[in-house]
């Protein structure tokens, strides 16, 4: 879109992580993203910069406004003002411009460079396993259907869902449907993976299993950006932990500072209240 | 067994076995009754028609075939290309009816609101009868299935926006976030689900196709009512023709209901959930 007025700044806090190859560039910035909801000021300008190879886990409080930054970050909540720059394609924030073709292509773009795995799966109920995955390659980026078969069957062979591929997705638990979602997002090739609260509709059981993927993909070097309830999850993968608070990032830091040793008072508040809950 | 004793003597797996072979008996008794009162009356009227009205088979062999094997092609025709319109209309209307844009969601309104309040015969009139005047003259088949495709096509066109809108967000959300346009989201994810949630009501406003259909012969299609009328007047044999028609109608009706049924069926079992 046109050049942006706003300028990124990255956070003091803000250093690449053990992953990240010297010199290399942040392959995500999000620069003061707003969000209205009616007269609710939701996001209140929050940004934030992840470079290649890192995984980012996303704490607050629900309500506090990160899930809402998450799905801003490719648009399927329009921010009401703000930056998003992915894999150097940016989309300035054009809330009165929501029905323009031009703008709607451009998030269009944006969106093939971040994957999203849901809460709730999200699978194509209509489609086998392997289908949910080769459908967005083949019409959306051209794939030759042999291609995104090869792709697809690997990346289910990653997740452990290769028996499944010819099941249709109501005849799986839900933590084998999380899986098959996930290996849908990465048959994309997407530049970073966007995870919204991924095992919080889960049975307790099952969130093992999608856990175990989500350090899997992490380890090898996958971008991740994960709104997450799963202290432990954040703890042992991320390689920066950001703690959403009323529509800003209160404190940015490494997992061993922000879950271990909070600085900021709303942080304390939120782990005392959440790990005495726990 | 003595009271407050925690367990159940021997006697309680015979309870179970009689409880059960009791209600077996009960379903047997019900479904007995039921078989008896339809072949009751069934039987009431053959024996009305043979001995009180009285069957002439020259009649029934000179025109049995006439009425039926000339009715049903046309009748089950009519049905299915009328159907396929009103599909093809209702896609349409429901396209218009969810459309953000104030003139197609009018167009589409104005139309379900047009043919909802007024009669089907008076719309098979009116392009049958009313379109000469303005100089169009088409033939009375086309004139039927035209008319009818358009009026069922208004009622489907609810049906199609509530079985579009029943599916659920998530599923856009997901198309979208993979870069799905909003036509490949359309026609790739959300249409073949909300076809999966209308199909029942398709099937529904075939049987009712089927019957409606009859009213075509008022504008001269020779379908099944019309042959069974024609002959029926022309014999004085009405009674005999038109039960003739109506066990043909009956007999459509029962079986599309049962391909319905197993239809339906087949489909739910393939959506059956797992728990998770």
């Amino acid at each position: 879109m046109s050049t942006s007025r706003i300028q990124h700044v990255i956070d003091p806090a803000e250093t690449p992580g053990t992953l990240v190859p010297a010199g290399a560039d942040p392959i995500l910035k999000a620069t003061a993203i707003q969000k209205y909801f009616g007269e609710n000021h939701v996001l209140r300008g929050a940004s934030m910069t992840v470079w290649p190879r890192e995984t980012i886990a996303i704490l607050g409080r629900s309500g506090s406004g990160k899930s809402t930054f998450l799905r801003c970050l490719n648009f399927l909540e329009e921010p009401s003002a703000g930056v998003v720059e992915i894999g150097g394609f940016a989309v300035v924030a054009s809330p009165f411009e929501t029905r323009n073709k031009e703008y709607k292509e451009h998030i269009r773009q944006l969106r093939l460079n971040a994957s999203m795995v849901f809460q709730e799966f999200n699978l194509f109920p209509h489609l086998s396993v392997l289908s949910n995955l080769t459908e967005a390659p083949v019409h959306v980026k051209g794939v030759p259907h042999k291609e995104a078969v090869e792709r697809g069957e690997a990346y289910l062979e990653k997740v452990g869902m290769i028996d499944k591929r010819d099941e249709f997705p109501n005849r799986l638990s839900g933590g084998q449907r999380q899986r098959v979602a996930i290996a849908r997002a990465l048959n994309m090739e997407p530049k970073v993976l966007l995870f919204d609260e991924p095992t919080s509709a889960l049975d307790p059981s099952l969130v093992g299993e999608v856990i175990q993927v989500m350090e899997s993909l992490a380890h090898e070097g996958r971008t991740m950006i994960v709104v997450t309830h799963e202290m432990q999850f954040a703890r042992e993968a991320a390689d920066r932990v950001y703690f959403m608070d009323q529509g800003v990032f209160a404190e940015i830091g490494g997992p061993e500072q922000v879950i271990d040793n909070p600085r900021d008072e709303r942080t304390k508040l939120f782990l005392s209240r959440f790990l005495n809950a726990g | 067994m003595s009271i407050g004793s925690s367990t159940v003597d021997q006697g309680g797996a015979d309870l179970g076995a009689l409880i059960r072979e009791s209600e077996r008996r009960r379903t047997i008794r019900w479904r007995t009754w039921f078989v008896i009162t339809w072949m009751t009356i069934l039987t009431a009227m053959t024996l009305f028609i043979v001995f009180i009205v009285g069957v002439d088979e020259t009649l029934i062999t000179k025109y049995f075939w006439y009425i039926v094997g000339g009715g049903i092609g046309l009748t089950i025709f009519v049905s299915i290309t009328s159907i396929a319109l009103a599909i093809l209309f209702a896609t349409l209307g429901a396209l218009g009816r969810l459309s953000r844009n104030p003139i197609f969601n009018g167009l589409a309104s104005f139309y379900v609101s047009l043919v909802r309040g007024t009669p089907l015969l008076l719309q098979i009139l009116f392009i049958y009868l009313a379109l000469p005047q303005l100089g169009i003259v088409l033939p009375e088949l086309l004139c039927g299935i035209l008319a009818l495709g358009f009026n069922y096509g208004a009622y489907m066109t609810e049906v199609f926006r509530a079985g579009i809108q029943a599916v659920p967000p998530g599923q856009t959300e997901a198309a979208q976030s993979l870069g799905m346009t909003g036509r490949t989201t359309f026609t790739k994810i959300v249409l073949p689900q909300a076809f999966r949630i209308v199909l029942p009501a398709i099937g529904n406003d075939f049987i009712s196709m089927l019957k409606d259909s009859s009213l075509v012969s008022t504008i001269g299609v020779q379908e099944l009512l019309w042959r069974a009328r024609l002959v029926g007047t022309k014999e004085f044999a009405a009674i005999q023709t038109l039960l003739i028609a109506a066990a043909v109608y009956w007999v459509m009706t029962i079986g599309f209901s049962y391909v319905q049924a197993r239809l339906e069926k087949r489909m739910a079992q393939g959506d059956r959930a797992v728990s998770r």
